[in-house]
């Protein structure tokens, strides 16, 4: 896809995403527009998919996992603009019997959604497990994973660090949302991550970096991370990314984590964000 | 009367443990369907899964000491249509990993078997922080899931070729002792139907795991001093068989409930809901009552917290005073 199209369909999901959070007045808009040019970038070029006849097993298609549940708006967008359900629905965010619950659930039937995320740092594991299973099955497909850098504080993360190349797992790549930014302040404040890079390095995963809101730069961090396949090691792609990215008073803060905007705020972020794409 | 079709003797002469129960059966369930897959945390030999990982060693995956990313792995490899099968101790298997289980497995309603070997008091000499006794309340409060907790080494073989066949998640609990084998090798069992293991008017006994043994010793003490007891082995605590239960209870008019768990939140608890709902009923428990376990043999644990055929006489003898008083 051209970078202009891919533009033009990113900055559609972000309006989705202000969109959404306004209508539920509850959601986490800053980490989803912060990763809406990955997800775009994913869903719309790379991945090998079957949104017309979804199936929980995915064989012979590509796998996402969004391990930080939380920016389940960007994700439920990019799904309905790539046809897994109808974009009316996204009007139903988070509000009672909707299938685009507050954090991805298989509950309520929602195609695109293979597990429940939310509780933060298990998507690596069951990326990983969908992994194995693509490669017993002699598959030459790819299984893509989204973790947020605060969640990397969870234990679970680093014991599935460990396990993914000590079991020869090097058809998945899993990306860090590098905003720096979680609820109680920025990163580096309530708990300093350090030398991610490096600690990456330690599991014995291939590290790459680049800037996440910058489509040439991801597709050549992804190409990359393709040539790792035979490593018998995974790849980790540490992308650099603004919290609220294109709206200009919720990028790179904390604030905007959790919040819903008001009218007027959702009048400014609109006024923004100007797709050649229709609202829901 | 002893019903024989689950009954194979009264007087074994062979103990066996139902971990091995579980390891023979996992073994024969991975011959008949090449989509199970086998994961552990560093237990191969105490769960028993060394025979599964001889005979197929590409689909044995050794996870090391990190239960909740096994417990992640295990939900990502239903993806693609494998079944797997964790395995570690109970208390690893469950108040470990909860979190883990409920978002990955049940919430997301994935066909994970989780297989928990050492439950309860009968772990013995390594002590409390071992001997889980809250892992069934903690199973069966989740939704979607099936609990089952096995009574010998042939239901435990059976129950893991059963779970191999049901489609959802499983906890099946099994235990580390060496305990008799009296149940028939071809025994009809079918997850969520209790047996009826003897049939008796005077007291309904409704066991579960390694008391069910104890409630077959208890009741041919209990039938020499004349008293008929219906002994049922609930196997599947989720979902309960009620039926079975309630029909029992209605002849009986009284019943005593054992199990190697707390008392609050195990069967008992569960056949307390249903009495209460459906048939109000003079009840005893035969279970932990709320405290932790200590370091001992495994049969000096069970006497020392009234968990043997003894602590059931003598619920059985105080229950039918009060239902007498009743009538």
């Amino acid at each position: 896809m051209e970078n202009q199209a891919l533009i033009q369909m990113a900055t559609q999901v972000r309006r989705d995403i202000v969109r959404m959070v306004h209508g539920a007045a509850s959601g986490h808009p800053g980490g989803s527009l912060g990763c809406a040019d990955l997800l775009t970038l994913l869903y719309f070029e790379e991945m090998q998919l079957s949104p017309d006849q979804f199936d929980m097993n995915g064989t012979d298609e590509d796998l996402f996992f969004l391990s930080n549940g939380h920016i389940s708006p960007v994700w439920y967008s990019v799904l309905s603009r790539r046809g897994y359900f109808p974009v009316e629905e996204l009007a139903t965010f988070r509000k009672l019997n909707t299938r685009l619950q507050g954090h991805p659930a298989t509950e309520e039937g929602l195609p695109g959604i293979r597990i429940a995320s939310g509780s933060l740092g298990q998507g690596l594991s069951a990326a990983i497990g969908a992994a194995q299973v693509k490669k017993l099955n002699g598959e030459s497909t790819w299984v893509f994973s989204l973790h947020g850098d605060g969640e990397l504080q969870e234990g679970q993360i680093w014991e599935a660090a460990m396990y993914a190349p000590h079991h020869g797992v090097d058809n998945l790549i899993s990306f860090v949302d590098c905003n720096g930014q979680q609820i109680d302040g920025s990163t580096d404040d309530v708990m300093n991550l350090g030398d991610l890079a490096g600690k990456w390095a330690a599991f014995y995963w291939h590290v790459l970096t680049c800037d996440g809101h910058d489509f040439d730069a991801l597709r050549n961090a992804i190409a990359k991370a393709k040539a790792n396949r035979g490593s018998g090691r995974p790849t980790v792609v540490l992308m650099k990314t603004e919290m609220g990215k294109g709206v200009d008073f919720m990028e790179g803060t904390h604030e905007w984590h959790g919040i819903a905007p008001n009218d007027d705020q959702l009048e400014s972020a609109l006024s923004q964000l100007q797709s050649s794409h229709a609202d829901y | 009367m002893v019903n024989s079709r689950y009954i194979e003797t009264l007087t074994p002469e062979v103990s066996k443990d139902t971990r091995s129960g579980f390891g023979e059966g996992l073994l024969q369930a991975g011959q008949a369907n090449e989509n199970i897959v086998g994961l552990c945390a560093d237990l191969t030999g105490s769960l028993k899964m060394g025979g599964f990982k001889k005979a197929f060693p590409d689909r044995f995956f050794q996870v090391g000491i990190a239960e909740a990313n096994m417990m992640g792995v295990a939900a990502g490899m239903t993806i693609g249509g494998k079944i797997p099968f964790t395995g570690t101790f109970a208390n690893f298997s469950t108040g470990r990993v909860y979190d883990q289980i409920r978002q990955s497995i049940a919430y997301s309603g994935k066909n994970v078997k989780i297989c928990a070997s050492h439950a309860g008091l009968t772990l013995g000499e390594d002590g409390a922080t071992h001997q889980i006794l809250e892992d069934m309340g903690m199973m069966a409060m989740l939704p979607h899931m099936t609990v089952i907790c096995t009574a010998d080494f042939e239901q435990t073989r059976q129950a893991t070729l059963a779970v191999a066949e049901h489609e959802g998640p499983v906890y099946l609990r099994f235990g580390r002792p060496k305990v008799p084998v009296f149940m028939r090798s071809d025994a009809p069992f079918e997850i969520g139907k209790a047996q009826i293991l003897t049939e008796g008017n005077d007291v309904t006994i409704v066991a579960t795991g390694h008391l069910v043994w104890e409630a077959m010793l208890a009741s041919q003490v209990l039938l020499e001093r004349g008293i008929r007891a219906e002994v049922i082995n609930v196997h599947t605590i989720k979902p309960l068989d009620g039926k079975t239960i309630l029909d029992s209870v209605k002849r009986t008019g009284c019943v005593v409930v054992a199990e190697e768990h707390q008392r609050i939140g195990g069967l008992g608890a569960l056949v307390a809901q249903l009495l209460a709902a459906h048939c109000p009923t003079p009840m005893r428990q035969v279970a932990v009552e709320d405290s932790f376990g200590e370091s001992g043999k495994p049969a000096q644990l069970m006497e020392k917290y009234g968990l043997n055929a003894k602590a059931i006489e003598a619920q059985v003898e105080d229950v039918m005073r009060t239902a007498t008083a009743v009538l």
